[in-house]
């Protein structure tokens, strides 16, 4: 007999009152109407829990690390409640053979209809060597388990990009998880870590409706990944006003202008820190005076400096910007042009004075 | 196409035993269009410029100053004006003169115009005495323009609108028909770099272009830059 997800958490503890809370937490997160709350409390009450298997590959942990601390502890207990723990490496009670027979379980007893979510991303460089647990490449053993998931949620920017793992020259060559699966729908949830708030939304979402969030184009949860930092800074008002700091100390800084100057990627990067923030809403890194980094982007560890607002160009051999490339070749043109023009003149005044002695002669000839 | 073929042109004799014969080449909405397409890209680019280098801060409250927004509001009202006027300027090419068309054309396949090309990249390397001339432009002044200006102002506007479809938002039609764009470049900032690179190479181009119209003007035998303000085009000999 499987059991339903409330029924679970009420063994795990969780009042009725809290869980009602939790439905209506979760319809105002993922920005539904309230008519909803009744909606997700019924589902949860009748739907069989859907397990979720947490694999690590080439990772940091910092995506586990911020999912246990999701702001609201009610949502982290109800939404750790849905988890399989069976399998999640920092997690887990097992060890050893035990813990992989109870992946092995869980894989058969939920066949087709559990969830694969991915922290980290597979080496493929020496047949996956450079990441090994259970004896196994991990590239194996995350297609083993894709091939029966019901879908796949990429946790993090290992996961869904490759990370810093896959800097230049990637030397395992880390990669991201939609390569090596095919044929599954992958949820991407990119940050460095995702925000925590923003991974369990989307686990209930995913767990209550049974279906999955509507994706951006590179397969991100629109819901979340809709806007830019820069769309909800609370600095916003100073750029479009033209105040920017120019150094981490000068007065500007002090006052809170925009860190543009500074480059900041708020513009660039799609992520809900500015409107969710982190540590239970407390702050986010720009409303703690540094720019964003950009780390939901997709390759930001390999973009120049994070503290560039124009990127640096490595095409060129030297590190310079598309304004120093520019200028460059606008002086060597404009030489060239200059140049060019005397030359022109020169051999115009050339070409004058022969003519001139040409018509001297033909009169001095037809004048003697 | 005969229009870079050089030709024999009977017309008045003035004083000297030259002659002067004038021919209409450029319309009026072409012409029109040349000078409006100018003043837009000097806009874009100025205020692009500025975009990626702001200019200093200046004091007081947020609230009392609003220059980022009016530089950007500058350079996306003059690319949307850029982006319709080349529109229009396509239209133009369908329903106007033979000459109306050559901005667009790119006559590969056409021996004849690329030994017209090689003349013509003869003549400025100092290998040719002497320059020939043209009703339309000159096939070397058509190869720049093809490859800076005819793929190089789709290209802005393509790159432009995408970036245009961040804030514009999901869903918006700048984001249906360019958002694609974005994950193709590797992300918003690539985009940002790509369309700023495009900056340059107008930059460039606009220095050749007025280089060469001013220096054919005075050194080949026909008007140049009258001709693109009143559209006739005189030879001079
Ligand atoms: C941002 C600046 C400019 C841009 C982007 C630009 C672009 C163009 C383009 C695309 C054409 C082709 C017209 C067509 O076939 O429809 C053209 C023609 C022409 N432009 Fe410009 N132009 C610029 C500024 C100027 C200036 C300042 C001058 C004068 C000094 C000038 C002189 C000419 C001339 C003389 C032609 C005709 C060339 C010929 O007869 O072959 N342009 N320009
Ligand atoms: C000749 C044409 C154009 C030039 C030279 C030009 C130049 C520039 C430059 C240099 C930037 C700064 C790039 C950076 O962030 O590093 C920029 C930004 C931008 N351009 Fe253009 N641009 C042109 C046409 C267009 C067009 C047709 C659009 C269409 C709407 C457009 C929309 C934008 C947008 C949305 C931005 C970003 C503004 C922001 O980040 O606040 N541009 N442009
Ligand atoms: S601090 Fe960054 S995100 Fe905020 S307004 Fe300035 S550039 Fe945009
Ligand atoms: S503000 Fe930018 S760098 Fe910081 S966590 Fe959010 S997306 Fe990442």
């Amino acid at each position: 007999m499987i059991d339903t997800f409330y029924e679970i958490m009420r063994r795990q503890g969780v009042s009725r009152r809290s869980f009602m809370k939790f439905c209506s937490l979760t319809a105002s997160s993922l920005g539904l109407a309230p008519a909803f709350v009744p909606r997700i409390a019924h589902a949860m009450e009748t739907k069989p829990r859907t397990p979720i298997v947490w694999l690590e590959g080439l990772e940091c942990t910092c995506c586990s690390e911020s999912f246990i601390r999701s702001a609201h502890p009610l949502a982290k207990d109800v939404v750790l409640s849905m988890l399989s723990l069976d399998y999640h490496h920092t997690l887990m009670a097992a060890a050893g053979h035990q813990a992989e027979a109870a992946l092995d379980d869980v894989l058969k007893k939920y066949k087709g209809n559990y969830i694969l979510a991915v922290e980290g991303n597979p080496p493929l460089n020496n047949d996956g060597m450079f990441c090994i647990s259970a004896g196994k490449p991990f590239v194996d053993t995350l297609q083993r388990v894709a091939a029966d998931a019901k879908a796949v949620i990429a946790w993090g920017s290992c996961a869904s990009w490759g990370c810093v793992q896959a800097a230049r020259p990637n030397p395992t060559r880390a990669t991201p998880i939609d390569k090596v699966i095919h044929g599954k729908p992958i949820i991407k949830v990119p940050g460095c870590p995702p925000i925590p708030e923003v991974m369990t939304a989307v686990v209930t979402y995913m767990l209550t409706f049974d279906r999955i969030p509507d994706l951006d184009r590179q397969g991100r949860p629109k819901m979340f990944y809709g806007q830019r930092i820069h769309d909800k800074c609370y600095r916003r008002p100073h750029f479009d006003a033209g105040q920017f700091a120019e150094a981490w100390d000068d007065d500007a800084s002090r006052r809170g202008y925009c860190l543009y100057k500074m480059g900041c990627k708020g513009p660039t990067t799609y992520n809900a820190c500015s409107t969710v923030r982190w540590n239970e809403g407390v702050s986010f890194p720009i409303q703690s005076g540094h720019g964003c980094i950009g780390c939901s982007e997709e390759g930001f560890w390999d973009k120049g400096s994070f503290y560039d607002r124009v990127t640096d160009l490595k095409q060129f051999g030297i590190e310079a910007n598309a304004d120093q490339v520019g200028i460059a070749a606008t002086t060597v043109v404009g030489g060239a042009v200059a140049a060019h023009a005397a030359l022109t003149a020169i051999k115009r005044a050339r070409a004058e004075a022969r003519n001139s002695e040409i018509a001297e002669a033909r009169n001095n000839e037809s004048g003697g | 196409m005969t229009m870079y073929v050089e030709r024999e042109f009977k017309g008045p004799k003035i004083a000297d035993g030259k002659t002067v014969i004038s021919y209409y080449i450029y319309e009026a909405p072409l012409r029109l269009w040349h000078w409006l397409n100018a003043l837009f890209i000097v806009v874009l680019g100025v205020t692009g410029y500025l975009i990626a280098n702001p200019m200093p801060s200046v004091p007081g409250e947020a609230s009392d100053s609003f220059w980022m927004g009016y530089i950007r509001f500058a350079h996306f009202a003059a690319a949307y004006c850029f982006a319709i006027a080349l529109l229009g300027r396509v239209y133009w090419a369908f329903v106007g003169n033979q000459y109306s068309k050559q901005l667009f054309l790119f006559p590969f396949w056409d021996l004849q115009w690329w030994k017209e090309v090689m003349f013509e990249l003869r003549w400025y390397l100092f290998l040719e005495p002497d320059p020939k001339k043209y009703l339309g432009h000159n096939p070397m002044a058509q190869f720049s323009m093809f490859f800076a200006f005819t793929l190089g102002a789709p290209y802005m506007i393509i790159t432009g609108f995408a970036l245009y479809s961040e804030g514009a938002g999901v869903g918006s039609w700048q984001d249906k028909l360019f958002g694609w764009v974005i994950p193709l470049l590797g992300g918003s900032q690539n985009l940002h770099t790509w369309h700023h690179i495009g900056l340059w190479a107008f930059v460039i181009f606009v220095i050749l272009h007025i280089y060469a119209a001013v220096r054919e003007d005075i050194m080949s035998r026909q008007t140049l830059i009258s001709t693109i303000i009143s559209g006739y085009r005189m030879f001079k000999d």
